[in-house]
């Protein structure tokens, strides 16, 4: 059962970490074009910038001399998510409201988020050089081994801490969004003013305030989504630059401006990626014994070669928009 | 407006003697050059963002498909890929995608809808996708293996240009068919993806376009400086007239594409693509086909990209499919063009130059304040600036973040705006100053 264990470490496990990146980022995207119609190409850049303030954070605390059972990197999160949603609000302020308050076309608005983009990249590595960082150079990366012997597997099924914590805290956060969104005043607001925002505004919600709690929502689970995701991997300037067009793609898939749907769609781009990618003979192994005598299985029988990984959430992107551009689930508010 | 755009122009001359001053001449005349190619592709944005207001945002897709084609064209025959079993089968590929090809429409043609042709479309997709690839894995590892990559034609270099912009322009034809009904955003997300599909693709061909390893070096029209400094000129002196003639080549280019675009602007064809930019329902009430027109502006523009793209590659004398990014190749063109004034192809070539002046420029400039600031502190004991060098490169990036920002916000815009004729309005303003 060796190649049940190496399907689900390749498969199930890296596609739920990434569809779980891929949805936290998906969700604030999606919020900000419900609220305020247009596609926010800084997103990508909103995620570094939140895990570099965490990596901030975690180098003070580790200096400091804090040494808890959870990663540094992890328990700062609160404050990293509470200085971003700050920064989310800043940038909100000082670039695009200006040009709200002109009336300006969304194309205008999407201009701008790439002017935003550049100038948060060009600080980042103005401030912090291009090199890799990782949250783990002073303590190692826990990693947690499951004994798969019960169902005859001699490999083990590996999953590292900050997967698990990830998986769980995007679970909480998803959870928080469908409370925040279905039982609280300013989150049903915010879904009436997604569904027709002068329709909102006479029926008396205060627009404003809805545009300042889409802009913390999205920085802080841009900031969650970042940190995960460096702790993860590693930290790097583009680190979620590369992965913003994976990320609309889920947002659309999912429907721009249906939160539920980004998150669906964050989790179904996710697992395409891993799936394309996966070698299929390895699943066929086992069958070997059934084959006449001579034959054999292809070696390779992954869907697309591994170096077009995220070309498979690029096509799904331009496929879902072409096919239908209302994203898969329809009906879903928010 | 005339003269604004005179004194910018003049202005821009002399921002590049005062470059010129500063770095040296060769580095100049390299910089002009390549400006005068971002000029060119600007004016090719210009006519589909200014012109049709289609919202390109697969810049460096285009650039790649330009620089692939003059690479293409102008590299020398690889006799090793001609003397193997690669044409063969590669002919076996072009067949395999052939059929594939021919049962997609065969499909698409079926009388049936609904479900059972939805099942049969993705079926007939899957099946191409299987056929095509049971060709195209051997013949790829068999070229790899043997020959490297397939080479080029060796054919003249301004042929190779030419082809760029037919590449592009065929590329353009297919993604603007199926793209061209998207809304703006939903147009600049689906084409943003579609450029780095063929990014991947160009960087993961190794067979066809060596991939990471690059193709160097590209052959120029004119003669390489090594050429003239065997004809007794100087180092320097080579540098500078190499590229200058290079660079008389790619400013003809230019001009003549402004000379044209101006003509077609100017005529009852841009006036029609104008009132489509501005109200396409109103057009399409007045019986133009409107996805026919932004279709041929999203060709002609994307022609303009893959000569561009093509000039740059053969002036760079290498292929590097790596070394295309997003921010390098499509971003820093839209801040040319907004800052430049869309709608106005004098504004775009305007800020075309003057934005990759500015681009390049930022990174000695900064360099220079970081080291004043350097010392400033070393001074106060504050310590110096470490990396100033890596640090200097980065700015730039900021740098075109803070321009585009600034333009948005106080010359929304451009330098050099667009020019909006009303010839009733004016005439009614007239009259009702001279009443007054």
């Amino acid at each position: 059962m060796n190649e049940l264990v190496f399907f689900i470490n390749k498969v199930l496990i890296s596609g739920t970490v990434l569809g779980s990146v891929y949805a936290l980022g998906a969700v604030g995207i999606t919020l900000i074009f419900g609220i305020l119609r247009f596609a926010h190409f800084a997103h990508g850049d909103l995620m570094t910038l939140g895990a570099f303030v965490s990596f901030i954070l975690a180098s003070i605390a580790t200096s400091l001399g804090i040494q808890t059972f959870w990663p540094n990197g992890f328990i700062i999160l609160p404050f990293a998510m509470v200085i971003t949603a700050g920064l989310a609000l800043g940038i909100d302020r000082g670039f695009y409201q200006p040009l709200r308050a002109r009336g300006v076309k969304p194309v205008t608005l999407l201009i701008a988020s790439i002017g935003v983009t550049l100038m948060i990249q060009g600080l980042i590595r103005l401030f912090a050089g291009v090199r890799t960082r990782s949250f783990f150079e002073e303590v190692p990366k826990e990693l947690f081994r499951l004994d798969m012997s019960v169902i005859g597997a001699s490999r083990p099924l590996v999953i590292s801490e900050p997967q698990i914590l990830l998986v769980a805290s995007t679970l909480a956060a998803v959870i928080a969004l469908h409370l925040f969104l279905t039982r609280s005043r300013l989150g049903k607001g915010m879904r009436a003013m997604a569904d027709n925002a002068d329709l909102a505004r006479v029926s008396g919600i205060n627009t404003r305030h809805v545009i300042r709690a889409t802009w913390v929502i999205a920085g802080a689970l841009a900031s969650l989504a970042g940190t995960m995701l460096a702790l993860d991997v590693t930290l790097k300037p583009d680190l979620a630059f590369n992965i913003i067009l994976p990320i609309f793609a889920a947002a659309i898939v999912g429907g721009l401006g249906h939160a539920y749907g980004a998150i669906a769609g964050g989790f179904l781009v996710g697992f395409a990626e891993t799936l394309s990618v996966f070698n299929w003979s390895v699943l066929l192994r086992p069958f070997k014994g059934l084959l006449p005598e001579g034959w054999s299985f292809p070696s390779d029988l992954s869907i697309v070669p591994t170096e077009y990984k995220l070309t498979v959430a690029f096509v799904i992107l331009v496929v879902v928009l072409l096919v239908r551009p209302t994203g898969l689930f329809k009906g879903a508010s928010s | 407006m005339m003269g604004r755009a005179l004194v910018l122009y003049v202005a821009l001359f002399g921002l590049l003697l005062g470059v010129g001053m500063v770095m040296g001449a060769p580095f100049t005349v390299r910089l002009s050059v390549e400006a005068a190619a971002f000029a060119l592709i600007a004016l090719g944005l210009n006519i589909q963002w200014g012109y049709g207001g289609l919202f390109n945002f697969g810049v460096m897709g285009f650039l790649m498909v330009g620089g692939f084609a003059v690479t293409f064209i102008s590299v020398p025959l690889n006799m090793d890929f001609w003397n193997s079993q690669g044409p063969f089968m590669l002919a076996k590929v072009l067949a395999a995608a052939a059929i594939g090809a021919a049962l997609i429409v065969w499909v698409n043609r079926w009388k049936v809808t609904g479900r059972k042709k939805r099942v049969a479309q993705v079926a007939a997709w899957v099946l191409a996708y299987l056929i095509y690839r049971s060709q195209i894995d051997p013949a790829a590892d068999y070229i790899e293996a043997n020959a490297g990559f397939v080479g080029g034609l060796g054919l003249p270099v301004v042929v190779g240009w030419a082809f760029g912009g037919l590449l592009a322009a065929g590329v353009a034809f297919i993604i603007g068919k199926i793209c061209l009904g998207l809304r703006t955003d939903y147009l600049a997300i689906a084409t943003i993806g579609i450029s780095e599909i063929i990014r991947a693709l160009i960087k993961n061909m190794d067979w066809l376009t060596k991939g990471t390893l690059t193709v160097s070096p590209l052959p120029w029209p004119v003669p390489k400086p090594q050429e003239l400094q065997e004809f007794r000129f100087d180092v320097s002196q080579s540098f500078i007239w190499s590229r200058a003639a290079f660079g008389i080549l790619v400013v003809a280019v230019a001009v003549g594409a402004l000379v044209l675009a101006q003509r077609a602007y100017g005529g009852p064809w841009g006036r029609m693509m104008r009132a489509i930019r501005d109200n396409h329902v109103a057009a399409a009430a007045m019986g133009k086909n409107v996805k026919a027109r932004q279709l041929e502006l999203f060709v002609f523009g994307s022609v303009l990209i893959g000569i561009g793209g093509a000039i740059l590659t053969s002036f760079a004398q290498i292929f590097d499919p790596g070394g295309y990014q997003p921010i390098n190749h499509t971003f820093v063109i839209w801040v040319m063009l907004i800052v430049g004034g869309s709608g106005n192809n004098v504004g775009a070539m305007f800020g075309g130059v003057f934005i990759y002046v500015v681009w390049v420029m930022s990174e000695p400039a900064s360099q220079a304040l970081f080291t004043t600031l350097s010392s400033w502190s070393a001074d106060f004991g504050l310590g110096a600036i470490p990396e100033i060098e890596s640090r200097a490169l980065q700015m730039r990036v900021f740098v075109l973040g803070l321009v585009i920002t600034l333009a948005l916000r106080f010359a929304p815009k451009g330098l050099i705006p667009e020019v909006i004729k009303r010839p009733v309005a004016e005439t009614q303003e007239k009259a009702v100053a001279v009443r007054s």
